[in-house]
């Protein structure tokens, strides 16, 4: 059964940025590309759980701000070391102005 | 008089459990739309620091050649030296972050260029600055802690000409190219980087070893004056510079401005040394490039200790410091936060139980 949780406004998130959206006592990263699609991963880099949220997207990769890892925020593969293990990603869909997440 | 055991270093066990890397650190206040400018980069400025640089050590390196046999080839390589040593060990510093270029390639093509230069094996020393970054001289954790008390002033002028540290270096490539790692480096470098290590440890002494070869065809000495030594005879800037970084200063704490320190400092030492006397700034945003940290620095300045005005100042502080740390090692430097600056968080070494 798909369980869809309103994470934020599309307009909370810039173009080529993301927010960090806390669940219960998970945490997520919600991201919207230079050309507005919207993405989302796990909010903890998977190196050494800094957020993500506090660090630099380019493109389609979010660097993270402890170690500079860097990840592919569309498929969650890492790209860079030191992060070596992929973020899980989640299905995000926009209705009524916002960014939808299926956990 | 040397107080050992005073504090155990090793990252191996019991240290090897106690990580703190989630203990939260402090950072000054910046606005995220401020810190996104100062976090972007560019291809553009960074190559016009890293083409310049190259560009001097090309041409210093061929008035080196020219003058080879002359009285003038002491002070050309003397010169030379620095470019090539002092400058690259900035400059791996600075890659191995991948913050100075966008392009990823440019960053990686640099990183693996200038840890030729400084003679460190690129992937073991990836892993070893990152836990520098997230453990910043805390005992036990951090595997860059230069000067663990009580300190060795002798090693400290020895590195002058990189002495104990480079043939250190030296001694790890040869170790580590035949595919043999300390426990302690296994510590922090996860198994599957051992392949890419052993191989670019290879890689560099197959280098160093082709130089040597050279030298012994042209029965000279050039191509080693060259590459390879110019690592001892030319690191001795980024060395005095370097030492300023936390030398003398608190250990256990998770707060960048107590443990580190910003110097000011003239503008070649600071294109030499890639803008790395923004310290506090540096460990405190670390996805900030080089040449943003003048910019970060006037954004958080309010809320650090002041930055020291001089070298000389840094040093009239921190060589005393250092040496009554030889015989009284619990003292350290006990940096000033300004009025209303943000508070530093509490943190207390995890008691480890024995197993």
């Amino acid at each position: 059964m798909p369980n869809w949780i309103r994470a934020c406004g599309a307009n909370d998130v810039e173009a080529e940025d993301l927010v960090r959206f806390d669940h219960g006592d998970r945490t997520f990263a919600v991201y919207r590309s230079p050309d507005d699609e919207y993405f989302c991963t796990d909010g903890l880099c998977t190196h050494e759980q800094a957020h993500l949220a506090d660090g630099l997207v380019m493109d389609y990769e979010i660097e993270c701000p402890k170690h500079n890892a860097t990840f592919d925020y569309r498929t969650g593969e890492a790209k860079r070391a030191p992060a070596c293990i992929s973020l899980a990603t989640y299905p995000v869909k926009i209705e009524a102005g916002s960014v939808w997440i299926e956990i | 008089m040397h107080n050992a055991g005073y504090r155990d270093y090793s990252l191996t066990e019991p240290n090897a459990k106690a990580s703190f890397c989630n203990a939260e650190w402090y950072a000054s206040p910046v606005p995220r739309k401020r810190l996104k400018e100062l976090m972007k980069r560019s291809d553009l400025q960074a190559l016009t620091n890293y083409a310049l640089w190259l560009a001097l050590v090309v041409a210093t390196g061929a008035l080196l050649v020219t003058v080879w046999g002359t009285a003038w080839a002491w002070p050309m390589a003397l010169i030379y030296g620095v470019f090539y040593g002092s400058g690259a060990d900035s400059r791996w510093h600075e890659t191995g972050h991948g913050t100075p270029f966008k392009t990823r390639w440019l960053n990686d093509a640099f990183y693996h260029l200038a840890s030729f230069m400084s003679l460190r094996n690129p992937h073991l020393w990836r892993w070893s600055h990152a836990r520098h970054h997230s453990e910043t001289i805390i005992v036990g954790r951090d595997p860059e802690i230069a000067f663990p008390r009580p300190p060795s002033v002798r090693d400290w002028v020895l590195n002058l000409l990189y002495i104990p540290a480079i043939t250190k270096e030296l001694g790890k490539m040869v170790r580590i190219s035949i595919g043999n790692l300390t426990d302690a480096e296994k510590n922090f470098l996860p198994e599957s980087e051992w392949p890419k290590t052993f191989a670019a440890s290879r890689a560099q002494l197959m280098v160093l070893a082709l130089v040597g070869l050279a030298a012994i065809a042209l029965q000279s000495w050039l191509p080693l004056v060259l590459i390879g030594l110019p690592t001892f005879y030319g690191s001795w800037l980024h060395h005095v510079l370097a030492t300023t970084q936390h030398a003398g200063l608190a250990e256990d704490v998770p707060d960048h401005r107590l443990n580190s320190r910003t110097v000011c400092l003239n503008p070649i030492f600071r294109f030499i040394y890639s803008n790395m006397n923004y310290h506090v700034e540096h460990h405190m945003y670390s996805m900030v490039p080089f040449y943003n940290l003048p910019a970060l620095h006037e954004a958080i300045k309010a809320d650090c200790p002041p930055a020291y005005r001089s070298l000389w100042a840094c040093y009239r502080e921190m060589v005393p410091a250092v040496l009554r740390q030889q015989s009284d090692p619990n003292y350290y430097i006990r940096r000033q936060l300004p009025a209303g600056a943000g508070t530093t968080p509490t943190y207390e070494r995890p008691v480890i139980a024995a197993e």
